[in-house]
């Protein structure tokens, strides 16, 4: 059984923040989970996915973030506790959904996950997603910590359903990718059969219902607003005549700060975990207790705004500052010494943060495409295809945006899932180089298809590259409609992604294995050189890393470099793969080698160079 | 109660995440006070991969540059490049055996000479102790038990809020049954680092 299922109330766990979402959404008898999987979110479907195989709980990996808070609203109209969980860009693509989820309203209990990541540390943007929370109109919660995480989601269903509103639990990395220790509740029976009841006065917002429903919303909001005034979520601690205003991870900070300076009696900390609707009965009691307001929030001025709303309205004249006047910045996550610095300017406390040295000359690790990556392999082909042709490169989300960096230097845009396809489409028309674009297998179901569907339509010219992996390789393998590869081994895909290209309309595609290089270059520049329009290349050979796991298959044969190697530098400077070492023996004489524990035996480099060669991979 | 800060770093694979977890488990057993801060995502694809411990009277998940009690460094490169979390009154423990970079196997850039780099590290703090944990880990059974042997000296030289057996009883439970004998002698064999 999963460890979550059977953890004893009262004991104690050290739980990721993800964990102790998914510990408290079982606790309030979650019976419905659907999510599109995107860090720092991922765990909390991948232990959803485990779970649901071992309970009647229903769990998907839905094709987008859209799809997968429509399916769960309609699980939640049937009167099931649902949670739609996802990372803060994904809920843009279900932003449609949830801006009229919020006229229309749910019956059974609705969480919607959002796991911000403020510094980007796999995201293309750092986007504040509580400004969602006012935006559509929904309650909001912030946790601190896992067992806040675990507290917050488990009551979000209670008040969700009680309110008949959609509940947003918004997280950042540092709650999600952190483990504390939290204390368990107890696990509550799933009710896991719903009903429908016909309602279309409510649940059609036709103009004249959606008037009527936006109005039934505002009193909600009213309401929920009393909610925040008292909710045990949001308290006031420490005493003092100076404030701080805090929620989320910040709290800890400042928790940690005050403890350090040792002015635990002369600051009042607002903690809220229940930030929207705004507790503004609350805070105008708090503004009126202390002197001036320092607000500690990551990027955003969410509270901040707030808090001199109330404060003009209610005609207290307080200083609240947060972001701006060298205190707190707009942009990336704080850390504690930010936080002490903001604090010790604000309220003129004597504090040095230490002095530190950056090195930058030290030689940098990025990440790279695996020994082995299919990806290097496609992005070779098609650049050996265009020879000297210089050719834009729109590129997608996945493991293959690393083609990045040279050698490869295979994406030239970017802007979200999906986007490469259809910006392919805009470089064809605005511009003369020709356009190859790449895409994942995952992010073509995501978002890609539609603006293939799009380029068919309008006639744009450029040619499409499918990097079909055969699974959702960056966020941790997860399946997709087009998987093959199972653990209970290969089936054929529910959608087979080249009869969904046809059916879009696509006359010009190949299928080619990227690890047959000559192969797939001739393939690739025979259908680039065909007449102009929409062509498509799926490039299918699974992730190696995937394959592995699945089939348990293990590896024979490594390559190794051998004396007929004259230093032409070709493997080193076109394929980038990182089992390759440049070395010099002792008497300084260069030579190239395999790292044998590196090599995945993929034999891509073999095919382009008669310098290596196949051998037995030692146990 | 005190406060530990301890920061590891590392290079994908080499089981940084594994370390954390345990030694935040050790706490969690010996009723310490733990917040653990993972990074997850690029851990696989040969980036540099930084997680952190804090440990007693102390809440936040992140640790800020300069003050870090011990650092947990599993190559020498990332031990230098995290040295910025260092001050004069840090621990730090750094396994010497080297993990390439890519622009360095490749040829472009050169790997910093490793004793010049320890060098560095150990005049700006309080001690260093540096060794080969990878040849460590092989006499153990397997170069993959760096992270477990480098635990086993951080049990030895810092002065931690509890002792080694209770990560030793951690060990017992969080891994592989098949495993256990040789983590359990990789661990001996970092406590005996002096």
């Amino acid at each position: 059984m999963h460890e979550l299922l059977t953890v004893q109330a009262g004991s104690k766990k050290l739980l990721l923040g993800n964990e102790a979402i998914v510990r408290g959404a079982l606790e309030a008898g979650m019976s419905f989970a659907t999510t599109y999987p995107g860090t720092p979110s991922s765990e909390i479907g991948d232990n959803l996915y485990q779970i649901s195989k071992e309970t009647d709980i229903y769990f998907e990996y839905s094709v987008n973030e859209k799809v997968a808070l429509e399916t769960a609203a309609a699980a939640s109209t049937c009167g099931l506790r649902t949670m739609c969980s996802m990372k803060h860009v994904g809920l843009n693509v279900a932003s449609d959904a949830l801006m009229t989820l919020s006229y229309v309203g749910v019956k059974g209990g609705m969480v919607i996950v959002s796991a911000d990541d403020p510094s980007m540390h796999s995201s293309q943007n750092e986007q504040d997603n509580r400004l969602f929370a006012r935006f559509a109109g929904i309650p909001m919660l912030e946790p601190a910590n896992s067992q806040e995480a675990l507290d917050m989601a488990r009551a979000a269903f209670t008040l969700s359903e009680s309110y008949g509103i959609p509940v947003l639990l918004r997280t950042t990395t540092r709650i999600n990718h952190s483990r504390s220790v939290v204390e368990m509740g107890t696990l509550q029976d799933p009710k896991v059969k719903g009903n429908f009841l016909k309602d279309p006065l409510n649940l059609v917002p036709v103009p004249m219902v959606a008037r009527r429903l936006h109005i039934g919303l505002l009193e909600k909001l009213k309401k929920l607003r009393v909610e925040a005034d008292r909710s045990s979520f949001n308290k006031v601690e420490g005493q003092g005549t100076w404030g701080v205003v805090t929620s989320g991870v910040s709290y800890n900070y400042v928790m940690d700060a005050i403890r350090e300076f040792n002015i635990a009696d002369q600051v009042q900390v607002l903690k809220l975990g229940m930030t929207y609707p705004f507790p503004q009965s609350l805070c105008l009691d708090f503004i009126k207790r202390v002197k001036k307001v320092l607000v500690v929030e990551e990027l955003e001025p969410f509270l901040e705004d707030m808090m001199k709303v109330v404060a003009q309205e209610q005609g207290v004249k307080i200083e609240i500052k947060g972001k701006g006047d060298e205190l707190l910045p707009l942009y990336f996550e704080f850390d504690p010494v930010l936080v002490k610095s903001a604090l010790a300017r604000f309220f003129q406390l004597d504090y040095k943060p230490p002095a530190v040295e950056i090195r930058s000359d030290l030689p940098q690790r990025p990440p790279n495409l695996c020994a082995g990556c299919p990806h290097r392999a496609s992005y070779y082909a098609v650049k050996q295809a265009l020879g000297k042709v210089s050719a834009v490169f729109p590129s997608d989300i996945g493991c293959y945006t690393l083609g990045l960096l040279p050698p490869l230097a295979a994406a030239d845009y970017l802007l979200c899932m999906g986007s490469s396809v259809s910006s392919a489409g805009g470089f064809s028309k605005a511009q003369d180089q020709p356009v190859v674009a790449f895409v994942g297998d995952s992010t073509f179901f995501h978002s890609g298809v539609t603006g293939l569907i799009n380029a068919v339509h309008n006639e744009h010219n450029f040619t499409l590259v499918i990097l079909d992996n055969g699974t959702t390789a960056m966020t941790g393998q997860q399946p997709h409609p087009g998987v093959e590869l199972t653990a209970e081994g290969r089936q054929p895909p529910k959608v087979d992604i080249a009869t969904l290209v046809r059916g879009c309309g696509v006359d010009r595609l190949v299928v080619v294995n990227p690890l047959q290089v000559d192969k797939t270059i001739a393939a690739i520049k025979e259908i680039m050189e065909d007449k102009p329009g929409v062509k498509v290349v799926i490039s299918k050979s699974p992730c190696p890393l995937f394959e592995r796991r699945v089939t348990g298959k293990k590896q024979k044969v490594v390559f190794r470099v051998t004396n007929e190697c004259d230093m032409c530098r070709r493997c080193l400077d076109e394929l980038g793969c990182p089992a390759f070492t440049y070395c010099e023996d002792e008497a300084e004489c260069a030579f190239i080698a395999i790292d044998e524990h590196l090599c995945s035996g993929c034999s891509v480099c073999k095919q382009i160079c008669h310098a290596i060669k196949p051998k037995k991979k030692s146990a | 109660m005190e406060s530990w800060r301890i920061f590891f770093t590392g290079v994908g694979g080499q089981g940084t995440l594994l370390a954390t977890r345990v030694l935040g488990e050790a706490a969690l057993l010996a009723n310490v006070p733990v917040v653990v801060s993972e990074v997850h995502g690029m851990a696989q694809r040969g980036g540099v991969v930084e997680s952190a411990v804090v440990l007693g009277q102390v809440q936040s998940p992140v640790i800020s540059d300069g003050e870090v009690d011990i650092l947990m460094a599993f190559e020498p490169l990332e031990a230098l490049r995290a040295a910025r979390k260092c001050s004069t009154s840090s621990l730090v423990i750094c396994n010497t055996s080297p993990v390439a970079p890519f622009s360095v196997s490749s040829g472009r850039d050169q790997y910093p000479d490793v004793s010049d780099m320890m060098q560095t590290i150990s005049s700006q703090v309080r001690n260093l102790v540096a060794y080969d944990a990878r040849a460590l880990a092989r006499e153990a059974g397997s170069e993959l038990s760096v992270n477990i042997v480098m635990l086993g000296t951080l049990m030895r030289h810092a002065k931690m809020p509890f002792d080694e057996k209770v990560v030793k009883k951690v060990l017992n439970t969080r891994t592989k049954k098949s495993f256990l004998a040789m983590n359990l002698k990789a661990f001996d064999m970092g406590y005996e680092v002096l």
